[in-house]
Order: C-alpha cells, then sequence, then structure tokens
C-alpha cells in the first residue's frame, strides 16, 4: 500500500509516520503542503508536529495549505485519512472531524505514555485490535483536551465515532487516567462515514518493541486489512 | 481605519487559564472576581478609505471561517 505523510512548516512526527509506515512494509512517500496532488496515494496521514507554529490556533493555519483542498477532496471521495496529534487538530478545524481540540485542563504539556481503549472495533482505523486489548502508546500535546457541544457529543455515542478512550492499566475509564480533560475520555474519533479518523496519542511512535511499545502497529495493521478489503479511491 | 476583533471562549468551553487567572487574583487579594475569561484581541489596520460595510462583511467572513473557531469561541467584532 501507498501511504501519502504530509508535511507542514513544522511538522515533526512525519519522519516517524514514514519510518512507522516502512518498517510495517509498505510504501510511504511525503507529501509537501504547498502540492496539490496526493500521488497514488491509498490512504493520507496527517502528521503530528507544530504547523505553522501552532499560530492563531493548533491546525488553523495548516488547514488552509494547498494539499488540504486535495485530502478534503480525497476524504469526500471515500479515501481513508487518519490525523495524529496536530493532523487531528488540522482536521478539526478543516471540519473533517466535528469538535475541537483545546488546552489540557492543567495547562501543562503532557509527555508520557497512556492506555488506551477502543470503543469501537469495526472500522477502518481499529479493526486488527483484539477484544478487551488495552493500547500503551505515547501522547506529547498541549492542546489535546477534546471538546464538543452536547449534541455533537450525543451524535458521536449513537454513531460510534468515538474510537479510543483515554483509561487506566485495568481499562476504566476514569478521571485520573484522562490526561488532558478530553470529555469522556476521548483521544480518537472518526467521521460519521468512517473514513476519516484522528487521536492525539501517536501509534507511530509505538511500532517497534524497541520503542517500549508496539501497540500501535494495531492501528495501521487495522488500516492495512480495510485497504486490502476496499478498492480504494486512487488521489487525482 | 482600524478593525478590532476580540475572541473570547465559549460560556460552555472549559477554561482553564481563565480559572488559573482568577484564582491567582484571589490569592493576590482581589477580592469579588467571580469569573475570568482568557481570549486573544486583534487588530487588523485597513487601508486608509476602505469602505466600512464592505470591510465590516468581509471581517465577519474571516472571523467565522478563520480567525476564531465557532466550536469553541465567541468573536466580537468593532471597526473604528
Amino acid at each position: 500500500m501507498r501511504f501519502a505523510v504530509l508535511q507542514f512548516p513544522a511538522s515533526n512526527c512525519d519522519q516517524d509516520a514514514v519510518h512507522a509506515l516502512r518498517v510495517l512494509g509498505h510504501s510511504a512517500d511525503f507529501v509537501w503542503h504547498k502540492d496539490t496532488s496526493l500521488g497514488a496515494a491509498d490512504a493520507v496521514i496527517v502528521p503530528g508536529g507544530f504547523s505553522y507554529g501552532d499560530y492563531l490556533r493548533c491546525g488553523a493555519i495548516a488547514r488552509f495549505s494547498p494539499v488540504m483542498q486535495s485530502v478534503r477532496q480525497f476524504a469526500d471521495d471515500g479515501g481513508l485519512v487518519l490525523g495524529v496529534c496536530n493532523g487531528f487538530q488540522v482536521l478539526t478545524e478543516a471540519g473533517l472531524l466535528p469538535g475541537a481540540l483545546i488546552r489540557n485542563r492543567d495547562l501543562q504539556f503532557h509527555c508520557e505514555h497512556i492506555f488506551l481503549k477502543t470503543a469501537n472495533r469495526e472500522t477502518a482505523f481499529t479493526n486488527r485490535i483484539p477484544a478487551d486489548k488495552l493500547l500503551r502508546v505515547p501522547i506529547a500535546h498541549g492542546e489535546g483536551c477534546y471538546f464538543a457541544d452536547e449534541e455533537t457529543l450525543a451524535k458521536l455515542q449513537s454513531n460510534r465515532q468515538i474510537l479510543w478512550q483515554y483509561c487506566d492499566a485495568s481499562g476504566e475509564l476514569t478521571d485520573a487516567a484522562n490526561p488532558n480533560g478530553a470529555l469522556l475520555n476521548i483521544a480518537g474519533i472518526c467521521n460519521e462515514r468512517g473514513n476519516v479518523a484522528g487521536l492525539m496519542p501517536h501509534p507511530e511512535r509505538a511500532c517497534e518493541p524497541l520503542l517500549g511499545s508496539d501497540d500501535g502497529r494495531l492501528i495501521f495493521e487495522s488500516l492495512f486489512a480495510a485497504l486490502e478489503a476496499r478498492a480504494t479511491p486512487k488521489a487525482a | 481605519m482600524k478593525a478590532k476583533i476580540i475572541i473570547t471562549p465559549k460560556k460552555a468551553v472549559l477554561d482553564p487559564q481563565g480559572k488559573t487567572v482568577q484564582t491567582a487574583l484571589a490569592q493576590m487579594g482581589y477580592t469579588g472576581v467571580t469569573a475570568v475569561h482568557v481570549g486573544k484581541y486583534l487588530e487588523i489596520e485597513l487601508a486608509p478609505g476602505t469602505d466600512k460595510a464592505a470591510a465590516e462583511l468581509a471581517l465577519n467572513d474571516a472571523a467565522h471561517k478563520f480567525l476564531s473557531n465557532p466550536v469553541i469561541e465567541d468573536y466580537r467584532l468593532e471597526i473604528e
């Protein structure tokens, strides 16, 4: 499979994403933010970082990049798009995912490993995650507190769009296990159609045992399985 | 000609900065503060002779689309 990994000024997880995808046996190419073509990509990764210095709001400027017009078209055509950390923020700012990411409730930047519970295992991003398997993956963000109004939250729940929630080591969704104050302990969601997802944790930094955890592979392996199972539209 | 845009967090949105500033004010002895909201202030300089109504229309559009995020923020536009 071919992945397009976007690069904005001050993206800093783009290399990690490409490395992880290649380690997992797939092809990954960088796509510069000024480009308007995603090449022959089967899926798009919007990586973490601090695009445009996080000026104004995280992701607010990146979402107007030329490449994001192509990503919107790609998503509208049903293509799979995964946003990680700043990539998640970019996708919410672009309106491709509902809600917003705001300052962590304690105003601190959190850089640590957390546990994730998968709330819906029947999506393109979660299908290879075994039942009851908790994912131990790192987070590194200052603005990861997921917010949406009550109506949106209710819709996320009824459509099963909540994919991952912060939990403790025994899988309980406690307040103490919530690193940023996210509503409903939300760490990651998908759109209504199920082809665009975003999460604050970094699965690409947890794909090799050497890095302390390889639980992140399960998210990418889900993507690979979904891509193999469907005829993914090629980007123009 | 100058436009001012004041952006504040929506009431329903958690505002940890506002809460922290409020607590600090109380600790410093400034009493009677019931809430603090920390937002953003943008000062936009417009070319002389700009049509005020047109500028208002354009800046409202920009504020809604880009300068503020309607999911979490409210804004107020003033042109003088």
